[in-house]
């Protein structure tokens, strides 16, 4: 059938894109189920990794250096959302909003006040393109990509584990727990959100690499996209894989899941148009219905914490 | 020991519903002393342990712990010699986390988080015999989230975990307040052995006169924002219900107050 063949057509670059969207689910789970912190920097810290990884790859930087960059410009838009919210006292949300914003200006100032730079792989050594990824070879994008998550899962199991990594999990699991145990709650906020958008940012890089572009419109949307990894690898894999480095694993094959259904979705007739708006709702039906399933069993919610 | 001098606060200063919550208290512990608070609703007691503890700043006066002023330091760096159990048993632990590791959080109480590995096999080893004390079948679980526990587990476990790292003061905050009356006894009894093993000097408020007078050497009633009665060493151990309820009303000069108290345990 004309469909499944297709559908395995567009299997490689489905999984290549799942797997970068994928680290950045993994900076949305840190702070949305780590750190119990909405976090909508991510929508430019996105554009941000890109924009200073393809300018500085342009620039004759080596493409390690340009990325190890747009990690940290990540985790420099983390830290202004940080101190917005425990600084500032400014709620979560608005804060990475604001910072959000601001990074729309500061991504085309990155890009010379271009919207879109375009770098191409064969002037450049890029790490990842989606021209090589039919390639049999290490410079398959599948391959690179593969190595890359699973180092980064390992480094994450890593951090996590260290007395810092657990004060961080602590914060956001119950922070008054966390205050009596003499942890600094605002300093762990503010290290969570810059470990997440270093993450964001370096999914960026990686895929304003793949792409062959960087665009100051690249990220929007993607803190739904995220979410939606986040909710499918819990849904279908959170019974299955308990330890934590499984749970960001599942955060990734929920990217690549996401990417494979919307592959298969467009190739049914769905107009690329409405594909944003197919995201949300199906985001807001996944994290309502827990919701409701509380409301059931407990007819009154408790009280809200003062 | 701990050093509490002319310390008042009021909320929503200014407005209408402004309430001072503490006005003008001094108390001072000695080392080793179980002190039981007790006191109708709104009569201070809760915002004195806040107070302690460091939930906010105080309007004035000054609070000591063993010659340290610590009345501007912030909570978490007041939780490296004071630890808290609360009354909502869910505010003690991370659910999210696993019985031992809320343990290792606990034993680094108040010191750096580093890169170092954040539980020790040495520790686990520790925290099983420790869990077994508890008598409550945790060391079986020591890898379970903190989440499926019983709220009599999870206060049990926060009391371990407030003895773990010795601290100077324990303040215990109706801890028993939302448990059933058989788990707030074995609480309860468990939290005098725990005061008793480590020497703690501790500060217990509690809803229940019975227990206010059962444990401890020295028990305080306070009311609208005042320490009324002090009442230590022999004295205290030949207390009764009816006693308190009688100096209570003389002291506070009221009469139906007392049943505003004996209504509220």
């Amino acid at each position: 059938m004309n469909f499944f063949a297709s559908l395995l057509n567009s299997l490689p670059s489905a999984s290549a894109q799942g797997m970068i969207w994928g680290i950045m689910a993994i900076g949305v789970y840190l702070t949305y189920r780590i750190l119990d912190v909405a976090d909508l920097t991510v929508d430019g810290s996105l554009a941000t990794g890109a924009a200073v990884c393809v300018m500085l790859i342009k620039g004759g930087m080596d493409t390690g250096l340009a990325m190890v960059c747009a990690f940290m410009a990540g985790m420099l838009a983390g830290a202004v959302t940080g101190l917005f919210h425990t600084r500032c006292r400014i709620p979560a949300i608005l804060s990475g909003i604001l910072t959000q914003l601001m990074l729309y200006s500061i991504n085309l100032r990155i890009m010379s006040n271009k919207a879109n730079t375009p770098i191409s792989v064969d002037k450049y050594p890029l790490l990842v393109s989606s021209r090589y990824v039919r390639v049999v070879g290490w410079n398959n994008p599948l391959i690179v990509l593969a190595l890359f998550v699973a180092l980064l899962i390992v480094a994450l199991y890593w951090f996590f584990g260290t007395e810092r990594g657990c004060s961080i999990r602590a914060t956001g699991a119950n922070r008054h727990m966390a205050q009596a145990q003499g942890i600094n709650t605002d300093v762990n906020v503010v290290l969570g959100l810059m470990l997440s958008n270093g993450l964001v940012a370096l999914s960026g890089a990686l895929l304003g690499q793949y792409s062959g572009s960087a665009d100051v419109n690249m990220g929007r949307g993607a803190i739904v996209i995220g979410l939606a990894a986040v909710i499918i690898g819990e849904v279908l894999l959170d019974k299955l894989f308990r330890a934590f480095a499984l749970k960001l694993l599942a955060v990734i094959i929920g990217a690549i899941l996401y990417y494979l259904v919307l592959q298969a979705v467009l190739l049914l007739g769905l107009n690329s148009n409405d594909l944003k708006l197919m995201t949300a709702l199906v985001v807001a039906i996944f994290l309502t219905v827990p919701n409701l399933k509380g409301h059931l069993l407990k007819p009154r919610a408790k009280g809200k914490e003062a | 020991m701990l050093e509490i001098k002319n310390v008042s606060k009021t909320f929503y200063p200014g407005t209408i519903n402004a309430k001072t919550a503490l006005d003008n208290v001094s108390l001072t512990l000695n080392e080793g002393d179980f002190v039981t608070v007790i006191g109708g609703n709104g009569a201070g007691k809760s915002t004195l342990m806040n107070a302690i503890a460091g939930t906010f700043a105080v309007d004035q006066g000054s609070i000591c712990i063993d010659g340290r002023n610590i009345t501007r330091l912030p909570a978490y760096r007041r939780a490296a010699f004071i630890s808290r159990v609360f009354q909502d048993p869910m505010m003690g632990t991370a659910p999210t986390m696993q019985i031992d590791e809320n343990l290792a959080l606990a034993a680094r109480r108040g010191s750096f988080h580093g890169f170092k590995w954040g539980i020790t096999k040495a520790e686990k080893e520790q925290y099983y015999e420790e869990l077994k004390k508890l008598q409550l079948g945790l060391e079986t679980r020591m890898t379970s989230k903190v989440g499926l526990l019983s709220g009599g587990q999870r206060q049990a476990l926060t009391l371990l975990m407030a003895a773990l790292k010795k601290p100077q003061l324990l303040l215990l905050d109706e801890h028993t307040a939302a448990l059933d009356p058989r788990t707030a006894m074995k609480v309860l009894t468990l939290s005098q052995q725990i005061v008793e093993e480590h020497h703690l000097t501790t500060l217990m408020i509690t809803h229940n006169m019975k227990d206010a007078i059962a444990y401890g050497n020295r028990l305080i009633m306070m009311d609208n924002g005042h320490i009324v009665l002090d009442i230590s060493g022999a004295e205290k151990k030949q207390l009764t219900v009816s006693d308190l309820l009688k100096r209570f009303a003389m002291v506070s000069g009221e009469e139906e107050v007392s049943d505003r108290l004996l209504l509220s345990h």
